[in-house]
């Protein structure tokens, strides 16, 4: 019996991924990206995506921008308030490498650094279409207990 | 008298009550959300959305948020659903529910005061600004929207001379039940807090509303609380309407008709409007709401 709703509930981690975005000293060029994916044109929504607004209700974490200093302990708190199974997606080439910021001393210039993370999302900015794809397989990951989140659980 | 409980537990259980209530509620939910996206030239979410998204929840871990207390957290959306099941059970669908005694229009309308009221509470449990803010908005839209809903069922009261729902769901569709059926509308967009008065749970305006700090399988409730409330409401609309008609069926069909064009047209509202400021709402439900309730009492006493 429990290993039905076992079964519905990894099921419905990937049918209804709720997203949170949070701006780590981006350029608002890929939360400008984001915006499209949830409007007529690319439709989140059928996938399930919700655009939530309160970390609580969040199984996605999209983070864009390089980390700067300032907003290091903001990502690392937003990040503990999501409840897990958790998955963190980064958007663009800054906090993967921290792109034309690189070498600066007010940024972090990783996301990894600060918070695991389990999909880069490449370009700069990058399309809504891989964005979308980006949370469709965060989605699936969830779903098989891929996520870095549900990894570190397993091995407490 | 055995046989009673049981059938009671069926009531309470399965149709009216929880099982049938949670389906059509869902079912309604996705409508909802589909004449949302269809009116913004979306395609929509598919129709078992709701669904997956009310069992997603259960298996998140729950985080109770510092300064809130643990059992008021997980006891106020166990309570609110309670109330909202037991609410549904007394609805008079086609065939009638069991439970059914002189005065249950009464016990209705509190238990269907509650979800309201907890969430006020809740809001102010949890101890976030925010929640506190859609709290006291919340606490502010019951004496605005209370007005045509209680009005509209007093002045049924009165007309059949009963309190019983049974007696209301039986009695022939005349102009009173109409005008009835318009002002529980009326309520019916506040009640839901769709837009024009999404006040109390203002997206992004106020973060999340009232169920900010809510996760888990707390939130997972409240989704279900509203997925109750909706179907209970519309069918206490749909159900004015059935009393004419001989066969079982046909009242079935009436009544899901009846709900439809509700759900429909609470929807087009909701699409085609802006969120108002509360004063403007609490100005709306006592200029109109006035209207509506007056036009019910005429109607009720003096045709």
């Amino acid at each position: 019996m429990s290993g039905i709703f076992d079964r519905l509930i990894s099921i419905s981690r990937r049918r209804s991924p709720w997203v949170y975005r949070v701006n780590a000293g981006s350029c608002n060029g890929c939360d400008i990206e984001v915006a499209p994916c949830f409007s007529p044109r690319y439709d989140g929504e059928q996938i399930g995506a919700v655009l939530q607004s309160s970390p609580k209700h969040a199984d996605i974490l999209l983070i864009s921008g390089p980390v700067t200093l300032r907003t290091r302990d903001m990502v690392k708190d937003v990040y503990q308030q999501i409840p897990s199974p958790k998955a963190v997606i980064a958007l663009g080439s800054c906090p993967a490498s921290g792109n034309v910021f690189s070498g600066s001393p007010t940024i972090v210039g990783s996301a990894e650094a600060v918070i695991p993370v389990d999909l880069y999302v490449p370009g700069c900015p990058p399309r809504p279409q891989a964005i979308l794809e980006a949370i469709q397989t965060a989605a699936r990951m969830l779903e098989k207990g891929e996520t870095r989140s549900q990894k570190e659980a397993q091995h407490d | 008298m055995t046989n009673w409980w049981l059938q009671a537990l069926f009531s309470i259980l399965i149709w009216p009550g929880l099982l049938t209530g949670a389906l059509i509620g869902w079912f309604l939910l996705w409508v909802s959300r589909k004449i949302v996206a269809q009116f913004q030239g979306r395609q929509g979410p598919p129709f078992y959305q709701p669904f997956f998204d009310f069992w997603k929840l259960p298996g998140k871990k729950t985080i109770i948020p510092s300064g809130a207390n643990p059992f008021l957290f997980y006891a106020l959306p166990v309570l609110s659903v309670i109330s909202v099941v037991l609410a549904l059970a007394l609805v008079p669908v086609p065939g009638g529910s069991v439970i059914s005694f002189d005065g249950d229009l009464v016990l209705f309308i509190y238990l269907m005061e509650m979800p309201a009221l907890i969430d006020v509470i809740a809001g102010f449990a949890t101890r976030s600004v925010y929640a506190q803010v859609g709290s006291s908005r919340e606490a502010l839209l019951t004496l605005a929207y209370n007005l045509p809903f209680l009005s509209a069922l007093i002045a049924l009261a009165l007309k059949w001379k009963s309190f019983q729902l049974a007696a209301f769901s039986s009695a022939p569709v005349t102009l009173a039940t109409v005008a009835a059926a318009l002002a529980l509308f009326l309520a019916l967009l506040a009640q839901m807090k769709v837009n024009p008065f999404s006040i109390p749970n203002a997206e992004q305006e106020i973060v999340a509303g009232i169920h900010v700090e809510y996760n888990g399988l707390p939130l997972a409730l409240f989704e279900l609380t509203h997925a109750l409330e909706l179907s209970a409401l519309v069918g206490l609309i749909a159900s004015l309407f059935i009393g004419p008609f001989g066969s079982a069926w046909i009242k079935l069909l009436v009544y899901l008709a009846v709900a439809a064009v509700a759900v429909i047209l609470l929807n087009l509202v909701s699409a085609g409007t802006a969120r108002l400021k509360v004063q403007h709402a609490f100005r709306f439900y006592w200029t109109w709401g006035v209207a509506a309730a007056a036009v019910v009492f005429i109607t009720a006493l003096a045709f």
